[in-house]
């Protein structure tokens, strides 16, 4: 009886497989290629890993059928007790199936790194456009623009990013105490790029703007390319007015780009305004901070550069007890003339 | 001593890249733990002074190295590359052999002095060494992508060691 089934069940197991398609073949590989699949959208991933979770159990059946078949023999052999450690055998791989299946659809779901594939599709010249085209704020404003949803570029220019600003804080001999120069630079770039990215989206989605989340993440990623520049030149090349005229200029052109991408996106005047107030604020104001957070020295050497008497920096609020007692003296003297 | 004898080779291979699969076909993680861990030591000297801490740690080395290799592993792979996760990180570990050689070099010039000179001597040194050091890798793998994306992958690449690079050029000890 049981070597009958066998060939019946595997005919049947065929024709499933020849149902689900040429492009799923049950070869055995883990991670689904993505480039075989029509659809790339959000919702067929669970169906994906529902369908590449059952021909992987149609393959383990298979093998598992001939091992299957001399178990049992070996039970009725045995009679009463080889029936009851067959039961209790068949419940404990039934349990062991079921949370193996539970735990390799979760893990074929997730830790895919296909998921990221539509992503990083992406041609060197594209990039390069992408790159200069960061930097040319947009006319029109009363169409929807289309934002690339790629995250190779914004991925590369936040590690540049942090690059560079790892030389800059060896050049000012920034002291961290707490923590590391490296871990200090990642995390500043990386909860920079994630962290405002996530705060904009939610505003967008307070503001009913029309941006997804990888939306938002490539627009600010290739905002930072003026942030790369700006700090480039100015960790190396020392002037206050110059890092003032890359702040407003390079700074304000990129900043003016997603400012009008995302005012193409929003209706209503009120949530243009407080989506675009808030993001060009952060924008603006972070370059600010990872000029001024990591200029000690530098500010120190330009200062015993201009006069030799003047001592290094200092941030210690002084006081200058002469000019505040005029002061004070002068304005007591004038509310009693007035009075 | 099969194990240390290939370790060999593929030290032998890095210094002088042809193309040959050897590197590829073959990956122990071996020669990168070791190359890693002398990096981090050489590199450790620079913070005698707990109050200014101006050189790396161990750690941080360490954990630069591996992430980062982590990282071009998993970009060069969502670009489309036909290398697996383990060759790749084996390459791009044993191409951190020059500027091992570089790091060596340089703590044996600052033993002479800290001055100019050495410096410039340590810049000729630790560049020439991060040119060897990207062209090798490029030369094992860029073969693995498609021709359009070679620069895609490059770039990382590039990045990556020359964080390090930078790393052992700013190396002062106190």
């Amino acid at each position: 009886m049981s070597n009958s089934s066998a060939p019946s069940s595997s005919r049947i197991m065929s024709t499933r497989n020849a149902c689900t398609g040429h492009a799923l073949r049950g070869g055995g590989s883990a991670v689904i290629d993505m480039e075989n699949m029509d659809d790339t959208s959000g919702s067929s991933f669970e169906d994906m890993g529902e369908m590449h979770q059952r021909m992987k159990e149609e393959e383990e059946d298979e093998a598992e059928g001939e091992t299957g078949t001399a178990e049992e023999e070996d039970g009725e052999f045995l009679g009463m007790k080889g029936l009851r450690g067959q039961l209790g055998r068949q419940v404990a791989d039934q349990m062991w199936r079921v949370g193996k299946r539970q735990a390799s659809r979760a893990f074929s779901l997730y830790a895919n790194i296909d998921i990221l594939r539509p992503y990083f599709d992406v041609e060197p010249v594209q990039v390069r456009a992408r790159l200069l085209e960061s930097m040319i704020p947009v006319k029109m404003i009363n169409f929807p623009q289309k934002i690339a949803g790629e995250l190779y570029g914004p991925l590369m220019l936040v590690f540049t990013l942090v690059a560079i600003l790892l030389h800059g804080m060896k050049t000012s001999d920034t002291i961290i105490r707490e923590g590391t120069l490296m871990g200090t630079a990642i995390g500043t770039c990386f909860g920079y790029w994630l962290g405002v990215s996530s705060f904009i989206y939610f505003l967008a989605y307070l503001c009913n703007a029309q941006i997804t989340m990888v939306q938002m993440l490539s627009l600010l990623g290739y905002g930072l390319f003026g942030h790369c520049i700006t700090l480039f030149v100015t960790y190396n090349i020392h002037f206050h007015s110059l890092f003032y005229i890359f702040w407003l200029g390079v700074g304000g052109l990129s900043t003016l780009r997603m400012v009008a991408v995302l005012v193409s996106r929003t209706v209503g005047h009120t949530q243009r305004l407080i989506l675009c107030g808030t993001l060009a604020a952060l924008h603006m104001l972070f370059l600010l901070y990872l000029h001024f957070a990591y200029h000690k020295v530098v500010e120190g050497i330009l200062d015993t550069l201009e006069g030799p008497n003047m001592p290094p920096f200092q941030r210690v609020a002084r006081d200058i007890p002469v000019v505040s007692n005029a002061v004070l003296n002068t304005t007591a003297k004038a509310v009693a003339l007035t009075l | 001593m099969r194990d240390l004898k290939a370790v060999g080779k593929k030290f032998v291979h890095v210094m002088y890249p042809k193309k040959s699969s050897a590197l590829l076909r073959d990956w122990d993680l071996w020669g990168p733990l070791v190359l890693c861990v002398s990096l981090a030591l050489m590199l450790q000297g620079g913070a005698a002074d707990s109050k200014d801490d101006g050189g790396p740690q161990f750690a941080e080395v360490f954990v630069i190295i591996w992430f980062g290799a982590v990282v071009i592993t998993l970009n060069s792979k969502l670009l489309g590359g036909t290398i697996s996760f383990f060759q790749s990180l084996c390459v791009l570990g044993y191409c951190v052999l020059p500027l091992t050689v570089a790091m060596l070099v340089c703590r044996l010039v600052l033993l002479a002095g800290n001055g100019t000179v050495s410096f410039i001597i340590r810049l000729i040194v630790v560049v020439a060494m991060f040119a060897w050091s990207t062209l090798a890798s490029t030369a094992f793998l860029a073969d693995s992508q498609p021709p359009n994306r070679k620069a895609l992958v490059v770039y990382p690449i590039f990045l990556f060691y020359f964080v390090i690079s930078w790393m052992i050029l700013t190396f002062t000890p106190q």
